[in-house]
C-alpha cells in the first residue's frame, strides 16, 4: 500500500523528514563508530566533536594488539557457527520428517517445540548450572555450542519446515520412484532445492547466537568467553576507556551488522515462526 | 501418501531434535521444580532437605520479589507501547514512496543486530553519561540541567536502550503487514471521501491487528528475561530499582547460592512466561496448515 505523491516538493519534504528520524534511529551506532576512531581526550570532549578531530586508529591497533582479542572473536565465531551446524543437521532430518511424511502428530509436536523456545531461561539457569559445574562443562566450548544449538533449534527448524513446504512433494516421490534412497533422496534432491532457505535459517541462527548474552554471561568466565563478554568486561568503572570500548564494539557488531543486512527479510519468517506473512 | 515405511522413517528422523529438546527444558525445568521444594544452598552442601513450599513463601513475600515484579511489568509494558506505536508509525513512514528507502530501511533495522551488551554500554557512556555524554551536551545546549540517567531515572534509561532495540522488531513486522494491504481498498476509501485520519483508522490498523498481537506477544516472551541489559548498567540498582525478575533470579542462584529460593522464582518466571505463550501458540497454531 504505497502513496504516490502528487508534488514532487512534497516528496522531498517528506523524504527528509524520513530520513531525519531514520538517522535520529541509528545515531548511536553512527557516534559509536565514530568515537572508535578518537583519542581517549577528544572522545569525552564537550561540547562532541563530530569530525573535526584528529582521527586515529590506535583504538583499533590496541586491541588487535591485545593477543586475548582474537580470542574473543574466536569463540564468537566457533559458538555461533559450531552452534548453527550442529542445529542445521538436527533441524534438516526433522523438517524434513515434519514436511514430507507428516503424522496427526506433527503439527502439535511442531507447537510443542516453539514452546520451549518461550520458557524463561532463568526458569532453568540453576539446573544447567549445576549439570555444567559437576560435568565440567562450565567455560567450555562445547558446552555453550549444545546451549546455543538446543536454544535456537526449534527457530531452525520451524523456518526449514515453512520452506520445505513449498517444494512440491512430487519431486522427492520421482526420485524415490527412481530408486534413490532416503540420504540420497534428501541429499541430492531436498537440499539444491532448499538451498536459499537453509542459506536463511543459518544466517538468522548466527545472528542470534552471536548476540546471544544470557547464557554466555552465566556460562563463561574466561576460556570459553565471546565477544558479548568480552564487551561486557568494559563496564568495570575503572578507568574511561570510551574511545577502546567503541572500537571494541565496533569491531564486535560490524560483521553482524553486515548479515543482518543481508537477511532483513527472513528475519520476519524466522521470529514471527509463519504468523506474518 | 502415508505409507508405513514412510511413518516409520518420519518418526526416526524427527526423534533427535525432539529427544534433545525434551532433555534440554523439560528434565531442567522439572529439576527445577524440585529443587524449589528444597532447602539448598551451596554454601552448605549435603543439608538439603525437603521444605514444601516455603521457598515459595519467601519468594512471594520478599520485597524484592514486589519491587522486581512492578519493575518487570513497567519495562514490558513501557517497552511495548513505545516499540508498538513507533513501529506503526515507522512503517506507515517507510511504506511511502521516498528518496534512499532501501538504505532508509536498513539504517531503521539496524540497532536489532548490535549485541545487547553492546547496546548498554554505548549508551550508558556514550549518550547518557551526565557529564561528556551526548545527551548533556544536548540539555546543556538547551539550557537544561542534564539528567543523570543511571541515578535519577535509571528504570527509564534501561527501558529507553531496550525499546531502541526491539523497535526495528515491530518496525520490520508491521512493515510487512502494511505491504500486504490491498490498495483498492484505499483507493476505494478514497474516491468516497475518506480522509487520511478515517483511512488509517478503518483501513489500516484493522488490517494490522494481527500483525501488532503477534509483535505484542512475542516481544512480551523476550522482554520478561531482559538481563545483559541489567547487568552491564546497573547491576539492578540503585537498590532494586532496576531489578527484575530475571535478574532477581540470577542474584539468588549465582551471587547467593540459595538454590532453592532461585528455583522458586524460576518456575514463578515460567509461570508469568506461560501465561503470554498460551495465546502465541494459539495463535501460531491456528495459522499453521500442517
Amino acid at each position: 500500500m504505497e502513496t504516490n505523491f502528487k508534488s514532487p516538493t512534497g516528496k522531498i519534504a517528506y523524504s527528509v523528514f524520513a530520513w531525519i528520524v531514520g538517522l535520529a534511529i541509528f545515531f548511536p551506532i553512527l557516534w559509536m563508530a565514530l568515537t572508535s576512531f578518537k583519542s581517549e581526550i577528544d572522545a569525552v570532549n564537550m561540547p562532541p566533536l563530530f569530525f573535526d578531530f584528529n582521527w586515529t586508529l590506535e583504538n583499533y591497533t590496541g586491541i588487535l594488539e591485545q593477543s586475548n582479542y582474537f580470542k574473543f572473536a574466536m569463540n564468537s565465531i566457533i559458538l555461533s557457527f559450531g552452534s548453527t551446524i550442529i542445529g542445521l543437521v538436527f533441524a534438516v532430518t526433522c523438517a524434513w520428517a515434519m514436511a514430507f511424511n507428516p503424522t496427526k502428530r506433527t503439527k502439535d509436536t511442531l507447537l510443542w517445540m516453539l514452546s520451549t523456545k518461550m520458557m524463561p531461561p532463568v526458569g532453568v539457569l540453576v539446573p544447567i548450572y549445576l549439570m555444567f559445574r559437576d560435568w565440567g562443562l562450565l567455560d567450555s566450548r562445547f558446552g555453550l555450542i549444545m546451549v546455543l544449538f538446543l536454544m535456537n533449534l526449534p527457530i531452525m527448524v520451524w523456518m526449514l519446515y515453512t520452506y520445505f513446504k513449498e517444494i512440491p512433494k512430487d519431486i522427492l516421490e520421482a526420485a524415490r520412484m527412481d530408486g534413490a534412497t532416503l540420504p540420497k533422496e534428501i541429499f541430492f534432491v531436498l537440499l539444491p532445492m532448499a538451498v536459499p532457505g537453509i542459506a536463511s535459517t543459518m544466517l538468522l541462527n548466527i545472528i542470534l547466537a552471536w548476540n546471544e548474552a544470557f547464557w554466555t554471561l552465566n556460562l563463561t568466565t574466561s576460556d570459553a568467553a565471546p565477544l558479548t563478554a568480552f564487551i561486557a568486561s568494559y563496564s568495570s568503572p575503572e578507568g574511561l576507556f570510551w574511545a577502546k570500548l567503541s572500537a571494541a564494539s565496533t569491531l564486535a557488531v560490524a560483521p553482524i551488522l553486515v548479515v543482518g543486512w543481508f537477511s532483513q527479510k527472513q528475519l520476519v519468517r524466522g521470529l514471527t515462526f509463519g504468523a506474518v506473512k | 501418501m502415508s505409507t508405513r515405511a514412510s511413518t516409520l522413517a518420519g518418526h526416526v528422523m524427527s526423534a533427535p531434535s525432539i529427544i534433545a529438546l525434551f532433555l534440554w527444558m523439560i528434565v531442567p525445568l522439572g529439576m527445577t521444580i524440585y529443587f524449589s521444594f528444597l532447602r539448598y544452598n551451596l554454601l552448605s552442601p549435603g543439608m538439603e532437605e525437603w521444605i514444601g513450599f516455603v521457598n515459595y513463601k519467601f519468594f512471594l513475600t520478599d520485597h524484592a520479589f514486589f519491587a522486581s515484579l512492578a519493575n518487570t511489568l513497567i519495562l514490558v509494558g513501557s517497552v511495548l507501547v513505545i516499540t508498538v506505536i513507533g513501529g506503526i508509525l515507522i512503517g506507515l513512514m517507510l511504506d511511502q514512496a521516498i528518496f534512499g528507502r532501501g538504505i532508509l530501511r536498513i539504517l531503521v533495522i539496524s540497532p536489532f543486530f548490535i549485541m545487547p551488551t553492546v547496546n548498554a554500554l554505548v549508551w550508558k557512556n556514550l549518550l547518557m553519561n551526565p557529564v561528556s555524554g551526548f545527551f548533556a551536551w544536548i540539555s546543556m545546549s538547551l539550557g537544561f540541567q542534564p539528567i543523570d540517567w543511571f541515578t535519577q531515572a535509571p528504570l527509564t534509561a534501561i527501558i529507553i536502550m531496550v525499546a531502541w532495540q526491539w523497535l526495528p522488531f515491530a518496525t520490520l513486522i508491521l512493515l510487512t503487514a502494511l505491504q500486504s494491504l490491498d490498495r483498492d481498498q484505499k483507493e476505494a476509501a478514497q474516491m468516497d471521501g475518506a480522509g487520511p485520519i478515517a483511512i488509517f483508522f478503518y483501513i489500516t490498523l484493522p488490517h494490522l491487528s494481527r500483525a501488532i498481537t503477534v509483535v505484542i506477544l512475542i516481544e512480551t516472551i523476550f522482554l520478561l528475561t531482559v538481563f545483559a541489559e541489567i547487568f552491564v548498567t546497573t547491576g539492578g540498582g540503585p537498590g532494586l530499582a532496576t531489578t527484575n525478575i530475571a535478574f532477581l533470579v540470577y542474584t539468588q542462584a549465582l551471587l547467593q547460592y540459595d538454590v532453592g529460593g532461585a528455583s522458586a522464582g524460576g518456575i514463578v518466571a515460567v509461570i508469568l512466561a506461560n501465561i503470554v505463550a498460551i495465546f502465541l501458540v494459539r495463535l501460531i497454531g491456528k495459522n499453521l496448515d500442517a
